[in-house]
């Protein structure tokens, strides 16, 4: 701080100016958008009982400025995809994200949502990262309430170390020619069995 | 064994296949051809009454030489009586059976999922579409036992077709009870609603996807 050594010529450029203010502008506005998050539930199955309870009196996600549910996209910050996602829900997800405004983030609750959990089949979307990009997973089946805690604090950190500066963070990813988020290969990568699913074969 | 495999056999005659009891309940095996004649018999006769259709569904055997069963699992409430009716479809035969939705109402979305699930045609369904999976799903019959479990599509082609559904483009103008507003809707899904449009089957990206 103050107290760092003599104040060098380079040091009071302009741009050291410039950079202390952005900082300064950085926290700020970090400091608000981190602290009042309005989460968007996208809740298929039994993670958004547990995201339920997360929201209610004896977890409170009020105590994280998230208290005020958007079920709209269009004043929402944070998508929150508590359960599976069928490959028929996969357009939906993709337009609730689509119509969510900048700045925006999308969190992961639990095993179905992040990476298709036991669900290795015709029907799921094997991680919603292959659909829309996600900030924060949240590992568990479900997760405990103190687990999406935990996962809303790790948004909240990542939140705080975004900068004005990085306009790119703003950026509307939209579906490539290949009517993907992700290369083919990549969402394949994604999509590739694990555990006790490697012991079931694609073919006939 | 219920009264009632007695009484078809002496009505339908050879139409009417083995029957037998299995955890109290009564399974009588039924030609394909009489399936919707028998049916309505049974509902309709005075002394059956079997006025509720519990459910409608299909089997396939691991077994490959077995054929394809359909079942109907009929209750009649008057009577508090319980009939399971079975017909087999070879599976090299053209997959066809009349529909019963004319019979009982209640068919409609039973026998499409059937057909969803395992491709087996109900002649005479008012509207046979896919029920469970989207309709312009190209991969095939999931129930089916030669359907790969994961699918046949590679992963990333299963992601790109999904994500090509029209969502809005899901009901018929007659499923929607905003039918009589038609005019207060915007023209462009109007004239979508207005075409039955269901989305094309999206173009397969010229390299083979399938990978393994």
């Amino acid at each position: 701080m103050g107290l760092s050594g003599p104040t060098t010529v380079q040091s009071m450029s302009p741009n050291w100016l410039t950079t202390r203010l952005t900082s300064l502008a950085d926290w700020a506005v970090n400091w608000g958008r981190a602290n009042s998050l309005w989460p968007m539930p996208f809740g298929t199955a039994c993670c958004a009982i547990e995201f339920m309870a997360t929201a209610a009196s004896r977890f409170d996600l009020a105590r994280f400025g998230m208290e005020r549910m958007a079920f709209s996209p269009r004043q929402a910050d944070v998508l929150l995809c508590a359960g599976r996602l069928p490959f028929k829900l996969a357009p939906v997800i993709r337009r609730i994200y689509d119509q969510m405004p900048q700045p925006k983030w999308v969190i992961s609750m639990g095993a179905c949502a992040s990476s298709g959990g036991i669900f290795d089949n015709y029907a799921m979307v094997q991680g919603i990262d292959t659909v829309v990009p996600v900030d924060v997973y949240v590992p568990g089946c479900p997760p405990r309430p103190e687990g999406l805690l935990y996962g809303i604090l790790l948004l909240h950190k990542k939140i705080k170390g975004e900068t004005l500066a990085d306009r790119s963070l703003r950026d509307e990813q939209i579906l490539g020619a290949t009517g993907l988020r992700l290369p083919p290969e990549t969402v394949d990568e994604l999509s590739e069995p694990f555990g006790n699913s490697v012991h079931q074969t694609r073919s006939a | 064994m219920s009264p009632s495999v007695g009484a078809l056999r002496a009505r339908f005659g050879r139409a009417i296949g083995r029957a037998f009891v299995s955890c109290g309940d009564t399974v009588v095996f039924v030609d394909r051809v009489a399936i919707r004649d028998v049916l309505r018999w049974l509902k309709e006769t005075p002394g059956q009454e079997f006025n509720y259709l519990v459910d409608l569904t299909a089997v396939e055997y691991r077994d490959g030489e077995r054929p394809l069963e359909v079942v109907y699992e009929l209750f009649s409430l008057g009577r508090r009586a319980q009939l399971r009716v079975k017909v087999q479809l070879a599976k090299e035969t053209t997959l066809e059976l009349d529909s019963v939705v004319p019979v009982w109402r209640g068919a409609d979305w039973l026998e499409r999922e059937v057909y969803d699930m395992f491709g087996i045609a109900f002649r005479g369904h008012p509207d046979l579409r896919r029920i469970l999976m989207w309709e312009t799903y190209a991969e095939g019959f999931p129930l089916r036992k030669d359907f790969p479990l994961r699918g046949r599509f590679s992963r990333s082609e299963q992601v790109r077709q999904a994500l090509n559904i029209h969502p809005e483009a899901h009901y018929s103008m007659e499923e929607l009870s905003i039918a009589e507003a038609a005019q207060d809707l915007p023209a462009d899904m109007r004239e979508r609603l207005r075409h039955g449009e269901r989305g094309t089957v999206p173009e397969r990206p010229p390299e083979e996807p399938d990978g393994d």
